[in-house]
């Protein structure tokens, strides 16, 4: 008996699949597989190999949070004595971030609790480590130790923000020093690396954290692959700044999918209160 | 008459510099050099030990570039690995409690940018090297002699107080990094040392070091050297160990 609802045979899969208009297929950045964009789903996860898409600020916040509330919304470069080249990346970090820096700040929430949160974004001039980011990362483990807050911090960038010169370089010490200062108050501060996080953010406050996740296939390193190229005169395989990599070298604690993600820091969040 | 950026960044890498072991050997007595960072490796790039200061114990650590080629290989040109900072770590912790102060001496372009550096976490160990420097609950002067370059000097270089060498250049990344990214020709080096307020003047104007120190060349700069440093020990050795900690803070915080 011919089932009116069987299954669509092989050639009329591929012939449906060829009406799909382009722009609504996706190209994973880390396994080159093809997919309709609906099967990311919400978490804009590669259905083939795990990676995630970079998720701006906001909507990490929104996947990962329940309640949030942002500081120093306001606080931005001062734009005045800058050069244009400079001031139309600021720019445009700020319209595709709606956010004032390649971080955003603020108290959070997850089920019963409360939190300090900070997310990079590396939509914002590569989520660089500028001048005001570091001000901003300050404020927040200070806050956080003042209110006695946890901190969860998000971190993706491509390292120290080059206009900002040497100020940018110093917020690396400035940063890790608030961190310090938290952390002798007891308090809890997890990082989480996401893709991707390298040069001084990697080699300051990402890798403070009292647990260190990320996600998968997430990218962390120090140095650039074409200058570790340069130096070494070899190529690196594929894998070598891979958070699966950095697991197995026993420089993360773990990694979590997005998908699981919340639970995962509702139940350290638990684990760390003081009921 | 004062040297232009570029000619500040070729000063600073001239094979004439003052080694960071001719340093220790000439300012310290009774230095004795020790290894290893206890989990993997002994790192040839950081020199590193206890002397005596004018009769004072200090913890001495420092970046060395090799005399010659082979030298330099096998020291990576002065570029630090993990292990280098981990055991700059060690040494710092010692220093602690034994109640020492701790005189770095810089002279990087940077931590070294090898595969073998990056499994072994080059990141985590600089960024713990910031850690443990900013909360040292001793006296810690940093004195960048030649090159300085991002967060591998910066490792070394969260002293209460931070000198520059005459003839020294501290940045965020290399002039050659600099120009690559910002115009894909690592030859655009002059403009790039420009772009990047690399030199001790600049720096000491912008409040970033404390101050510039005539450049080491012979016996009376390296007294004075000397002479500026037992000074120095001197003056913060009046404050507790949480005032040191506080000031500190509060230098870096200003940036
Ligand atoms: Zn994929």
């Amino acid at each position: 008996m011919q089932n009116k609802f069987s299954l669509p045979t092989q050639d009329e899969i591929v012939k449906r699949l060829k009406k799909i208009p382009e722009g609504l297929w996706r190209e994973c950045p880390n396994c080159h597989e093809k997919f309709y964009y609906r099967r990311a789903g919400v978490y804009e996860v590669c259905p083939n190999c795990g990676y995630g898409a970079r998720l701006g600020s906001r909507k990490r916040i929104k996947l990962f949070c329940d309640a949030f509330e942002e500081w120093d919304k306001a606080l931005a470069t001062d734009v005045h004595h800058l050069d244009e080249n400079y001031k139309k990346k600021l720019a445009a970090g700020i319209k595709n971030t709606h956010v004032n820096e390649s971080v955003l700040t603020g108290k959070a929430r997850i089920g019963n609790y409360d939190f300090a949160v900070g997310v990079m974004d590396s939509r914002f001039i590569m989520g660089s480590l500028g001048q005001v980011t570091g001000q901003k990362l300050a404020h927040l483990f200070q806050e956080a130790t003042k209110q006695h807050l946890p901190v969860i911090l998000f971190t993706a960038s491509g390292g120290a923000r080059m206009q900002d010169g040497i100020h940018s370089l110093m917020q690396m010490a400035k940063v890790s020093d608030e961190v310090a200062r938290h952390s002798e108050e007891g308090l809890l501060y997890i990082s989480i690396l996401t893709d991707p996080t390298t040069g001084g953010v990697t080699a300051s406050f990402a890798m403070q954290g009292d647990i260190i996740l990320s996600e998968p296939k997430t990218l962390i390193g120090f140095a650039g692959r074409r200058v570790i190229e340069q130096t070494i005169n070899q190529k690196p395989p594929k894998d070598f700044q891979q958070a699966e990599t950095l697991l197995k070298n026993g420089f993360l604690d773990d990694i979590v999918e997005r998908k699981d993600l919340k639970a995962y820091l509702n139940n350290l969040l638990d684990l760390h209160s003081d009921k | 008459m004062t040297k232009t950026a570029y000619e500040t960044v070729v000063a600073a890498r001239s094979k004439d510099k003052v080694a960071t072991a001719d340093l220790i050997n000439n300012i310290f007595s009774n230095f004795t050099e020790f290894h290893g960072d206890r989990q993997l490796n002994d790192d040839p790039s950081i020199v590193g030990g206890i002397a005596k200061l004018n009769g004072t114990p200090v913890t001495v650590i420092g970046t060395q570039k090799g005399k010659n080629t082979a030298e330099n290989i096998e020291r990576h040109f002065g570029m630090v690995e993990p292990e280098g900072y981990r055991k700059a770590i060690r040494l710092m912790k010692q220093a602690e409690k034994f109640k020492r102060p701790v005189i770095t001496f810089v002279n990087t372009s940077g931590a070294y940018p090898g595969m073998d550096a990056e499994y072994h976490g080059q990141g985590s160990a600089i960024a713990n090297s910031l850690l443990v420097g900013m909360e040292l609950k001793v006296p810690y002067i940093s004195v960048i002699v030649g090159e300085a370059g991002s967060g591998g000097a910066l490792a070394l270089a969260t002293g209460d107080t931070v000198w520059m060498m005459e003839n020294s250049i501290y940045s965020v990344l290399s002039p050659e990094g600099y120009a690559s990214i910002v115009w894909k020709d690592s030859k655009r080096v002059m403009e790039a040392a420009e772009d990047l307020k690399l030199t001790p003047q600049i720096l000491l104007e912008e409040g970033i070091i404390d101050k510039i120190v005539p450049e080491v060349v012979d016996q009376s700069s390296t007294q004075n050297l000397k002479n500026m440093l037992i000074a120095e020990v001197e003056r913060l050795q009046r404050f507790s160990a949480d005032e040191l900690v506080e000031k500190r803070h509060e230098r870096f915080s200003k940036f």
